[in-house]
């Protein structure tokens, strides 16, 4: 009996030590949420948090919308609402609104029944599923994404099946648009290359196209018979208006042609931590767009089942009430102001103290972030000294501004650029 | 070790991009043809679908356009999933759904527990916000899941060796976790017990994982075949991993004794093979959490190191909520960290972060002595209905049966399944004659039936094992 407890004894230790995952490595943080993992690690009381783009008040707190919280306290005193598992594609009615919302209800796609819309978690999750479908579906399994775009980006599609390749987009020399450089590169993609278009608010940049510019764009892809999927995650934030926000969509969706959209309700909803988004198919024909759905389920069944049921009960009640849509609305068209404020509020304080360079582009971009044109050095020098925490990339988030730390990262840059390397 | 999961994922898709528009090709989609992760390199389709035929400019109000998606087929409905939608067509007053596991009051409706809307009510008392999560998910939800599994006062958690990860529900969780073995433990088969979860096949076939069954079910016994389970682990090569249901097997509903359970951890331990538990049901199966959790908590008593999905989709009645955890035991603190960063990239890439809602709700419930209280009481008291309902069912068949058949596997079958050993010809009996919805391996869900209805079934039942 002691002979054989030993061993076991013996046993349990040895097995102790070794491990099958003995290679693993440790990871990086998140470029993106790791800042804030940093941020929060940092006690100065000065420190600023310009990292990831979920928008703050002046009071520098997160902000549940007025509408939200309505909708939610409707949800959960209703007898009537359950936790069934959703169908696996999601919430038919939050389906339709969400295809509504980014094409138009007129949009000749929907009349025509040739749309289909699976509700996904936010914007990573739609286009992770689109990945994974374009992987296993479509003949040309490569993406081309705007240079620079978001990080997340580059993950998702290899992960998904789908190699990714770039497409001029940002002009360092002008903080603006390389039109001419992502015409040529479009061109010379191959043809029916699938191509990753930001809706709007182009994350890092800012740099939209103008109108002009994306109907050129548009031309071009369905000349060479491309594939468009748009990421729209910033609807109604760019210039307040939800319906011009999603122009350039509806040119896309109106021309007949098919197409791919991410939809995310994290920003302009302010859903973050809900995960509520939607993936949509444009497509030739009704017929094709029923089986592109029935397989999308099968994409989605081994992945997580079905999506969660919250966020998209609460998106369905403010996008089908009158009066809690218009009120969204309203307090929509805030938060995009209050960004433009921010955005005019730090130009003009760069400009006070004299700050060498242009700026100009802090008030010309677009949406919740600036790309400043600071470079990673820095970056990591206004970290240190100054605790202002954003990405690598000279990228911050102008709903973190307020007009209390607003000078205080006006200063952070006038000494980074200043000082003697 | 530099794996790249890139280039294989992308070999991956590429082999079965298969858009060659013939009928005869069945897309990789396809559930029956199916069976298995297959990594033959099927040749690409050199057609361009673009240059078959010049843009026509159609005059037709409802043009009909060339489609780059001409050549998708339409899929099958989900086995499981796709019962509830059949079921939701029928309009017979007859009809009883016992497809999917979800539970249902004796009154056959779904039931939000009273813990849940306490907990939902205090949230939005104290005005939570919706800020997103870490990767990793909700801190206190976290603490809590693994407490729930493991014990509060377990060594490996305070010595820092677990992992844990707020993941999708169960699916999230084993989809995350199988992510992690394609490209961390590449190159292993993973073992899944014949029957399984329908979805657990598709799970790993997806992420790119290899999978093969060991033998599970005796119909002949209708319970565990022991000999035939410990012989395949036995023949698998050393270090495969060992999918294992904690509890409430699905769909059998029969889970091996503590002894069976011992001599399990015994023949793993000797072939070095790396156990994946996939818990579902803890609470459920028996009504106690602890009770339910004591196949997982010996293993990791023994030192093992090892994979565990959790889902409180029916233990809290979360379905919709998708909450759940992946949790990773490792043999030092060490691993335990790199291990956790590395999950954290997967999910990144998968949904950013977790959903708020289900773990803020899980969080208060156990966060509270009150309403932690409250809630096993309600899980009892599920766990309570379900066996009264089979205690009933057994008589009603008993009742009808003219052949002196021997019903007690239901009774002695645990969680909220009957695996019936309806074959599906009887299967089908049940649907078209009886309105029974069920599903084809002959699964029923005992959560969906009430002991006013017992009778209507075991005359379905008997029906069906007779006449077909």
């Amino acid at each position: 009996m002691m002979a054989s407890h030993q061993v076991t004894m013996e046993k349990t230790s040895a097995r102790k030590e070794s491990s099958v995952w003995q290679g693993v490595e440790q990871g990086p943080e998140d470029p993106i949420l790791g800042v804030t993992v940093a941020f929060n690690k940092d006690n100065h009381p000065d420190k600023v948090n310009l990292g990831v783009g979920a928008y703050r008040t002046e009071e520098g707190k997160p902000l549940v919308l007025d509408v939200v919280r309505r909708a939610e306290a409707a949800i959960v005193a209703d007898r009537s609402v359950n936790k069934e598992y959703l169908p696996i594609i999601g919430l038919a009615s939050f389906c339709k609104l969400s295809a509504q919302l980014i094409l138009g209800a007129d949009c000749p796609a929907i009349v025509e029944k040739r749309t289909t819309t699976v509700q996904c978690l936010s914007g990573t999750g739609s286009l992770r599923v689109g990945a994974e479908f374009i992987g296993k579906h479509y003949h040309q399994t490569i993406i081309y994404i705007p240079d620079p775009t978001w990080g997340n980006h580059n993950k998702i599609f290899p992960l998904g099946g789908v190699s990714v390749r770039k497409y001029r987009y940002y002009d360092p020399a002008t903080r603006g648009l390389d039109f001419q450089g992502m015409m040529e590169d479009l061109h010379s993609a191959p043809s029916g290359a699938v191509v990753l278009l930001h809706a709007c608010a182009h994350n890092p940049t800012g740099v939209d196209p103008t109108p002009e510019q994306w109907e050129q764009i548009r031309r071009l892809i369905r000349s060479k018979k491309q594939l468009p999927f748009f990421d729209s995650a910033y609807q109604g934030f760019a210039s307040g208006s939800l319906d011009r926000d999603a122009a350039p969509v509806r040119s896309f969706a109106g021309d007949g042609g098919e197409m791919l959209i991410a939809q995310s309700y994290a920003k302009n909803l302010g859903l973050y931590g809900e995960r509520v988004g939607a993936l949509t198919f444009v497509c030739g024909s009704p017929d094709v767009a029923k089986r592109v759905e029935s397989q999308l389920k099968l994409v989605i069944r081994p992945m997580y089942s079905n999506p969660p049921g919250h966020g998209a009960r609460i998106v369905e009640a403010v996008l089908s009430d009158k009066q809690l849509f218009q009120d969204w609305t309203v307090e929509l068209k805030g938060m995009a102001d209050r960004i433009i404020t921010m955005r005019h509020k730090l130009f003009d304080a760069l400009k006070q103290k004299g700050t060498p360079g242009r700026w100009s582009h802090i008030v010309k971009q677009i949406g919740m972030f600036t790309f400043t044109g600071l470079n990673k050095d820095q970056v990591v020098f206004m970290t240190k000294e100054y605790h202002i925490y954003m990405t690598a990339d000279g990228r911050i988030s102008m709903a973190g501004l307020n007009s209390k730390n607003v000078h205080h990262l006006a200063e952070a840059i006038h000494a980074a650029v200043t000082r003697r390397s | 070790m530099a794996f790249s999961a890139t280039a294989q994922r992308a070999a991956l898709a590429q082999g079965f991009a298969t858009s060659i528009p013939s009928a005869d090709q069945p897309s990789k989609a396809s559930f029956a043809a199916f069976s298995g992760f297959r990594p033959v390199a099927l040749k690409k389709a050199a057609l361009d679908l673009h240059s078959a035929k010049p843009a026509r400019v159609s005059m037709q109000a409802v043009a009909t356009k060339a489609s780059a998606f001409e050549s998708i087929t339409q899929a099958p409905p989900d086995p499981i999933l796709g019962v509830s939608e059949a079921f939701k067509a029928d309009t017979s007053s007859d009809k009883l759904n016992l497809g999917v596991g979800a539970y249902r009051t004796e009154d056959i409706k779904p039931y939000v527990l009273d813990v849940v809307k306490k907990a939902e009510k205090l949230m939005l008392e104290n005005g939570e916000n919706k800020e997103y999560l870490p990767i990793e998910g909700l801190a206190d939800f976290n603490k809590a899941t693994v407490a729930l599994l493991l014990g509060s006062d377990n060594k490996a958690v305070k010595d820092g060796r677990v992992a844990t990860i707020q993941s999708l529900s169960g699916t999230g969780s084993l989809r995350l976790g199988a992510a992690f073995l394609a490209r961390f433990y590449p190159g292993r088969t993973v073992f899944l017990s014949n029957p399984t979860w329908g979805n657990h096949k598709n799970i790993f076939a997806d992420a790119g994982v290899e999978w093969k069954e060991y033998r599970y079910f005796n119909p002949a016994t209708i319970g565990l075949d022991f000999e035939g389970m410990m012989a395949d682990i036995e023949a698998a090569p050393n270090g495969s991993v060992i999918v294992l249901h904690g509890c409430a097997h699905n769909p059998t509903g029969i889970d091996p004794t503590p002894e069976q359970w011992s001599k399990i951890a015994d023949l793993i331990e000797k072939k070095n093979h790396l156990p994946f538990f996939d818990v579902a049901y803890q609470g459920f199966a028996s009504g106690s959490l602890d009770e339910d959790a004591a196949s997982v908590r010996l293993f990791v008593e023994r030192g093992f190191e090892l994979l565990v999905a959790q889902s409180y989709s029916k233990n809290l009645g979360l379905y919709a909520e998708r909450i759940g955890a992946l949790n990773a035991v490792l043999p030092t603190a060490d691993l335990a960290t790199k291990v956790k960063s590395q999950l954290k990239r997967l999910a990144r890439a998968l949904y950013s972060n977790p959903p708020v809602h289900g773990a803020r709700i899980v969080a208060y419930v156990v966060g509270n002595n009150d309403i932690f209280d409250e809630w096993k009481q309600e899980m009892a008291g599920m766990a309570g209905r379900i066996q009264a309902v089979r205690a009933t069912l057994v008589e009603e068949l008993k009742k009808r049966d003219t052949k002196g058949r021997d019903w007690s596997f239901i009774t002695s079958q645990i969680g909220m399944f009957s695996f019936t050993g309806l074959k599906p010809a009887q299967v089908e009996n049940m649907t078209k004659k009886w309105h029974v919805y069920m599903t084809k391996d002959g699964r029923i869900s005992l959560a969906g039936l009430n002991k006013a209805r017992a009778g209507y079934l075991a005359d379905a039942m008997i029906d069906s094992f007779d006449n077909f």
